[in-house]
């Protein structure tokens, strides 16, 4: 299973397809990126991610050849690309505004990148007609621009823009102009497209949820400077950095002292818990009279004959049961007068005696009102619920002020919500939910 | 009933204005020259059916006649159309100049091409017989540089007139072109140039195109009044210049022979509305295409 991960950047002997070494973009007194080094892989689909004004897309107008680094080298397949114009590189973007050239007929715009190097015309239109069928326009390509849906639109930029074939491509905000239902397919159509051509897409977006569902790896970008590169999984739950954490999803985040605790002892208790003794598995519903009846006359000869097994139900998972003492390890965060320390299993001891910031994300909190068994619980009030149809989140206040997010699944209707406004109630996490930063 | 008024003043706008101005000039065109006041019978004084039975198209029938006139016509249209074309060449650059000026100079820029319109026309045509002539500012000029060793004659002549009409349409020619330029979105160009477009081509293949409808407006804006004009050739392009506009003034002023004049006036505007249903569906088509 291993090898079929795709995760180029692990490995060392993989040749980036895209390097930037030290790059710094200044406009007059403004530096747009500061010292970036960063590296993209063949057939990897890269998001740039951060807030308006973060460099993200001064990043891909370089890349585009639009711009030219004010320091440092971009190397595109090994040979620095600086100085080389927008028109000789093997690179092609799909711009935000999609571009599309509105005196052209949908084929025309296709054709267009393919005419200025080639003139072998049954190539062309080989190349277009196959460039309508991956994106779906063939319907569409004697229409012009302003004659199809702002969809349509979006699919003639990207067929376009691959029609070329191009080493990479780039996407500024490429889905930024469409409504949240066609985005969301688009999304995966985008994906899809990828995975076919093969191509490595780098994406420029603002809307974190887009960079984690197509990325394979994610840049979180703050001021010309690059926070973390991780996949997204690794981006949501390991955040490097408090800035990180509060970009991507909700967060909570409280702020304390780490303690270091004691390190796991060799007689490791987790060992313990394993020795516990498992409950009996009790026995699942089994056939009635009837049920075999039918299988045997029935269903028989079409899937065989029955198997007669005592079924029985999973033993019950380490989690229903009584929760062990805490386990040693990790850090303890003093916050606040008259509370409990936080515990983080998986806290850096060497953050011993810093000021820290434990990330807790909203749905790794439980919201109960009895005191549950958990390695941490507080106590608090609801404030505020935000009902988001699927999800609720739930504003408790604790007892000095500090406000901490929980979410829960809506399993049951909205009235029979035994939860509400003002109500005295527990949050609680586990000792690996959060995430402790140095501020 | 509030829409049908609303409609109706700009239709007796125009019945006032251009329709009955014109049926008064057709059938002048239509009368004989005489020596009264005015100078043509039969008047209104006649009575309905003298004037519908006295009318006859003999001053049409003297215009194919008399060679001057075709050749006045002709040449007009030659003016005209290589005007428009040098205004074009000079009006592109720069209203294309203007369109990537920095957002806080166009007003600016804007102003400075519509400044000449606060002064009078005629003083700026007169004031062009000064920069012109013999002894005016451009010989005396080029003279001080050394390029030549005697004066240029170039008033009264055909250049002066095509300087003349080109200097004074000029704005016409950059505004429509300015405003599909402003209009257009520099990442058509980036793109463009991203699928291999190098700068010039680039141009040539989307920006040229894009203009379009500012070239032709423009073109026309310049190509129909240059067509009737009378100021501009005879200050500037003297005895030798035959324009029919000229033609039709002098029929008019110094031969007073209004029949014939109207005759000359009535052609023109048989000439021109061809343009005028071109202008006017480019017009139609442009707003479809934005809409």
């Amino acid at each position: 299973m291993a090898e079929t991960v795709f995760a180029p950047w692990d490995d060392a002997d993989e040749k980036p397809l895209i390097r930037f070494r030290n790059v710094t973009k200044r406009f007059g007194e403004f530096v747009a990126i500061d010292d970036l080094t960063l590296d993209i892989y063949e057939r990897e689909f890269f998001a740039l991610l951060g807030p308006s004004g973060c460099g993200k897309t001064t990043m891909m107008r370089m890349l585009a050849g639009f711009e030219d680094p004010t320091e440092g080298a971009i190397e595109l397949a090994g040979q620095n690309i600086a100085g080389v114009p927008a028109n000789k590189r093997a690179v092609n973007m799909m711009f935000q505004s999609y571009a599309l050239f509105p005196h052209l007929s949908i084929w025309d715009n296709i054709a267009f990148g393919l005419r200025r190097e080639s003139s072998d015309k049954a190539a062309i239109a080989a190349r277009v007609e196959e460039m309508l069928k991956l994106t779906r326009l063939e319907k569409f390509a004697r229409r012009k621009p302003h004659q199809i849906s702002g969809g349509q639109r979006q699919r003639v930029a990207l067929a376009r823009s691959l029609a070329k074939a191009p080493k990479l491509l780039l996407l500024d905000e490429p889905l930024g102009a469409l409504d949240a239902k066609l985005r969301e397919a688009t999304q995966f159509e985008l994906m899809d497209i990828q995975e076919k051509t093969g191509t490595t897409f780098v994406i420029v977006t603002h809307d974190q949820e887009e960079a984690m569902t197509v990325a394979s790896r994610v840049a979180v970008m703050d001021e010309g400077r690059v926070m973390q590169v991780a996949t997204p999984t690794d981006i949501y739950e390991a955040p490097n950095s408090a800035y990180v954490a509060d970009f991507i999803g909700d967060v909570t985040l409280i702020a304390g002292t780490a303690k270091a605790r004691s390190a796991p002892e060799d007689t490791a208790p987790v060992q313990e818990a394993e020795a516990q003794t498992i409950p009996e598995p009790t026995r699942a519903p089994q056939p009635n009279a009837l049920g075999i009846w039918l299988h045997d006359k029935v269903l028989a000869p079409v899937i065989g004959a029955r198997k007669d097994i005592v079924r029985q139900l999973p033993p019950p998972t380490v989690q229903d049961m009584p929760k062990p003492e805490t386990p040693p390890g990790g850090v303890e965060i003093t916050w606040a007068e008259g509370q409990p320390a936080l515990i983080a299993l998986d806290g850096d001891q060497t953050f011993d005696g810093h000021a820290v910031k434990l990330a807790l994300r909203p749905e790794k909190v439980t919201i109960s009102k009895d005191k549950p068994q958990a390695v941490n619980a507080l106590q608090g009030k609801v404030i505020d619920i935000a009902y988001l149809g699927n999800l609720s989140t739930y504003h408790v206040e604790l007892a000095d002020g500090t406000m901490i997010k929980a979410q829960t699944a809506n399993t049951r209707r909205v009235a029979r919500r035994d939860i509400t406004w003002e109500d005295p109630v527990w949050v609680s996490w586990s000792g690996t939910a959060g995430v402790v930063l140095n501020t | 009933m509030r829409r049908a008024a609303l409609i109706a003043v700009p239709y007796a706008w125009l019945l006032a204005l251009f329709l009955i101005p014109f049926a008064v000039v057709f059938k002048i065109s239509l009368s004989d020259i005489a020596l009264a006041i005015p100078p043509y019978t039969p008047t209104a004084k006649d009575g309905i059916w003298n004037i519908l039975s006295q009318l006859d198209f003999e001053n049409f029938v003297f215009l194919t006649e008399d060679d001057l006139y075709w050749k006045a016509y002709l040449s007009s249209l030659q003016i005209a159309a290589i005007s428009t074309v040098l205004t074009l060449l000079i009006g592109y650059p720069m209203a294309y100049a203007m369109a990537r000026a920095p957002e806080a100079w166009r007003p600016t820029l804007l102003m400075l091409v519509i400044l000449p319109f606060w002064t009078s026309f005629l003083i700026r045509v007169y004031a062009w017989v000064g920069i012109l002539s013999n002894e005016g500012f451009l010989n005396q000029f080029l003279l001080w540089l050394g390029v030549i060793d005697s004066p240029l004659t170039i008033l009264n002549t055909p250049t002066a007139v095509y300087i003349g009409i080109v200097y004074t349409y000029l704005p016409f020619m950059i505004l429509p072109i300015y405003s599909a330029l402003d209009r257009l979105d520099g990442s058509l160009i980036e793109a463009a140039e991203d699928l291999g477009c190098s700068r010039l081509k680039a141009f040539w293949l989307i920006t040229i195109p894009l203009s379009k409808n500012g070239i032709i407006a423009g073109s026309f804006l310049v190509f129909i009044p240059a067509l009737g004009e009378f100021v501009i050739p005879s200050l500037l392009g003297g005895s030798g210049t035959l324009m029919i506009g000229k033609v039709l003034f002098e029929e008019f002023f110094s031969n007073r022979d209004w029949p014939v004049a109207s005759a000359v006036a009535v052609i023109l505007l048989l000439i021109l509305v061809i343009p005028l249903v071109l202008f006017q569906r480019n017009q139609q088509r442009q707003t479809e295409a934005g809409a």
